[in-house]
């Protein structure tokens, strides 16, 4: 049975023929079908990417005519180095790993601890409180900006990057997210062995669950740094272009900072570039993530 | 049981503080400490017992409560107030002002019709396109994991990256959009006065980032249905797409609505679409505040107009909605449970 015959609409093929691939159920081989569809699919969520770095390598007059640019022009790098002196993207970033990476670190280290105690640990109020974090992961950022503003303006913070650090220091989702992992991959009878041993509640944490959890911390690592450098509402709120997040400097972009296409493009496209890079080196993790908390979740 | 496992950690620590000498003869002896330190040890493990779970909780929820839960009330606080961004110490209360000015207001009408409006089209295509690419994805493909991380690169462009691109790909002069849509013989259209063209296109830019995501989560479901079912709805005759619709999505159902209701929320706050997409007056939406969302609508009262207790008053409007979603989720999901 070749794969292509698979992909053939049910009524070419004979009955028992069928019945035996759709026994298969979903081990079924693509067909040509399929992969061309997916190559549809798979062009669609890569064009634009790929046009951002013809756009970001052509001239703000080029990009104004018809027919638009369909490769790449010579002046890729002087649009770089604009995007990155003028739109002040290379403060931006230097800023942003900063802050996505202290807010990474933070999630992570209180989401696993605040995990492993949902998971593992009896303690009064324990279901009250799971429950309190399950039901607000979904508060919407709108509901905290206009407090947030007027503390940091009483602080006089305008402007410094703490402001937008500290308010995203821990998130309900990576708390429950470590509780659904830890529940399952850290067995009680190790946290109980341990106890037996005399171990204390820190080097139990230390020596069991960081070294079972770690596969998770890798992936809610991953995943909040993605959210943190992508942060966009309450950035734009309490940082301006004096120091900005890169967020912060593309929106500058587009309302008009920099007025030329080209280097806008090239903005784009150097804020775009560390996480498609870790899409590069850690995609299987990253869409094993969020495959992983889509069951759970 | 649980005085047993403290008395033998207790021989386990005290053991440990004589190294060299055998666990029963530290016993016998105390240890070096004397029953003194015993003691205290045994005090010690257990405020550890009882004390860790709560400090482990703390931080999160210290974080948590203070940058979250605290500021929602101060918001709801707030939205009594006449707080006006250019004099911030003048709070005034004024009830609930805020919120009759809204219901009568025509700007908020339309924001909340946008909101919906863009919502819809943008998530009807996107879980959609989600749930076919998810059935493709679910073949044995070569190459899995590569095709997977493609349909997820969307996710990592930024929302002020990917609207900046679209923008441009949506210019009336020059723009690629315009530019294919002339072969097909369709007139330029001019995405960011127009009406529905500018919601297409606003709605574009969510369906393209968050395909790949939700096909992700709909991919994880696929996997996790027993292939016996499959088997059997073979055995009863069943084609393809009958086991796709009778199979693959009833299964599927409390996925399908954990993404509709992710995605609803979502769309409820969409914020940085649309005020990119409008340039440099974005917070208004487009010259005739086509596509003016709630979260744009607060975002310019706020911090445009500089009306701060208006903005609060629009926050937990969307707040409510979003209530309001919650609990008719929770009416399908107990419905859902019943009828199974």
């Amino acid at each position: 049975m070749t794969t292509s015959e698979l992909t053939l609409p049910p009524k070419a093929r004979p009955t028992r023929a069928r019945r035996r691939v759709l026994g298969a159920g979903k081990q079924l081989h693509a067909g040509p079908v399929t992969y061309v569809v997916l190559a549809v699919f798979a062009l669609v969520s890569l064009a634009p990417l790929v046009w951002t770095a013809i756009a970001a390598s052509r001239t703000d007059r080029r990009l104004a005519q018809t027919p638009p640019p369909l490769w790449f022009g010579g002046n890729l790098f002087s649009n770089l180095q604009a995007a990155w002196d003028q739109a002040g993207l290379g403060t931006a970033m230097v800023n942003s790993v900063f802050v996505a990476g202290t807010i990474t670190v933070s999630t992570v280290l209180f989401a696993t601890l605040a995990g492993f105690a949902f998971a593992k640990l009896r303690f009064r109020f324990s279901g009250l409180l799971l429950l309190l974090t399950i039901g607000t992961m979904m508060i919407p950022p709108q509901l905290a900006v206009v407090p947030l503003y007027l503390w940091m303006a009483d602080l006089g913070w305008s402007n410094q990057l703490q402001t937008v650090i500290l308010p995203s220091l821990v998130t309900a989702f990576g708390t429950f997210f470590m509780r659904q992992y830890l529940v399952q991959a850290l067995p009680s009878e190790l946290v109980e062995a341990a106890r037996v041993d005399g171990a204390s509640s820190l080097r139990i944490v230390w020596h069991v669950v960081f070294p079972a959890a770690r596969p998770a911390m890798a992936v809610l690592g991953l995943l909040t740094f993605v959210f943190a450098w992508n942060d966009f509402l309450w950035p734009i709120i309490a940082l301006n272009q004096q120091n900005p997040t890169v967020q912060v400097a593309l929106n500058s972009l587009g309302t008009g900072y920099v007025p030329d296409q080209s280097v806008i493009m090239a903005g784009a496209l150097l804020g775009t570039l560390p996480l498609l890079i870790a899409f590069l080196l850690f995609g299987k993790q990253i869409v094993g993530g969020i495959m992983q908390g889509a069951i759970k979740g | 049981m649980t005085s047993s496992k403290e008395a033998l950690a207790h021989s386990a620590s005290s053991a440990e503080a004589a190294p060299g000498t055998p666990p029963g003869a530290a016993r016998g002896a105390h240890g070096p400490g004397g029953p003194a330190a015993d003691s205290w040890r045994s005090r010690l493990y257990r405020w550890d017992m009882k004390g860790s779970p709560y400090a482990f909780v703390a931080p999160f929820f210290i974080l948590f409560g203070a940058f979250t839960l605290v500021p929602l009330l101060y918001t709801a606080w707030y939205s009594l107030h006449n707080v006006q961004l250019s004099s911030l110490d003048h709070q005034t209360w004024t009830g609930l002002d805020n919120y009759k000015n809204l219901l009568s207001s025509d700007f908020f009408w339309n924001a909340l019709k946008n909101t919906f409006t863009i919502g819809v089209i943008s998530t009807v295509p996107q879980l959609l396109a989600a749930l076919g690419l998810a059935h493709l994805l679910n073949y044995r493909l070569r190459g899995s994991t590569v095709w997977r991380v493609v349909m997820l690169t969307p996710y990592a462009t930024s929302v002020a990256a990917a609207t900046l691109v679209f923008t441009l790909l949506y210019s009336w002069d020059g723009g690629m959009i315009n530019w294919l849509l002339h072969f097909v013989g369709v007139g330029p259209v001019n995405w960011r006065e127009s009406d529905w063209g500018s919601q297409f296109a606003v709605s574009s830019i969510v369906v393209w980032r968050w395909t790949g995501y939700n096909a992700l989560i709909y991919l994880a479901a696929m996997q996790a249905i027993p292939a016996d079912l499959y088997e059997s709805a073979a055995l009863d005759g069943a084609n393809r797409w009958q086991q796709f619709r009778h199979v693959t999505v009833p299964q599927l159902r409390p996925t399908i609505l954990f993404t509709v209701v992710v995605s609803t929320i979502g769309a409820t706050q969409l914020f940085g679409e649309p005020l990119l997409f409008g340039g440099v007056s974005g917070s208004k939406g487009g010259s005739e505040h086509q596509y003016q969302t709630l979260g744009l609508y607060m975002y310019d009262q706020g911090w445009i107009v500089g009306n701060l207790g208006k903005a609060s008053a629009i926050a937990w409007s969307m707040f409510l909605i979003l209530l309001i979603i919650a609990a008719v989720n929770l009416l399908l999901t107990r419905r859902l449970r019943k009828s199974q």
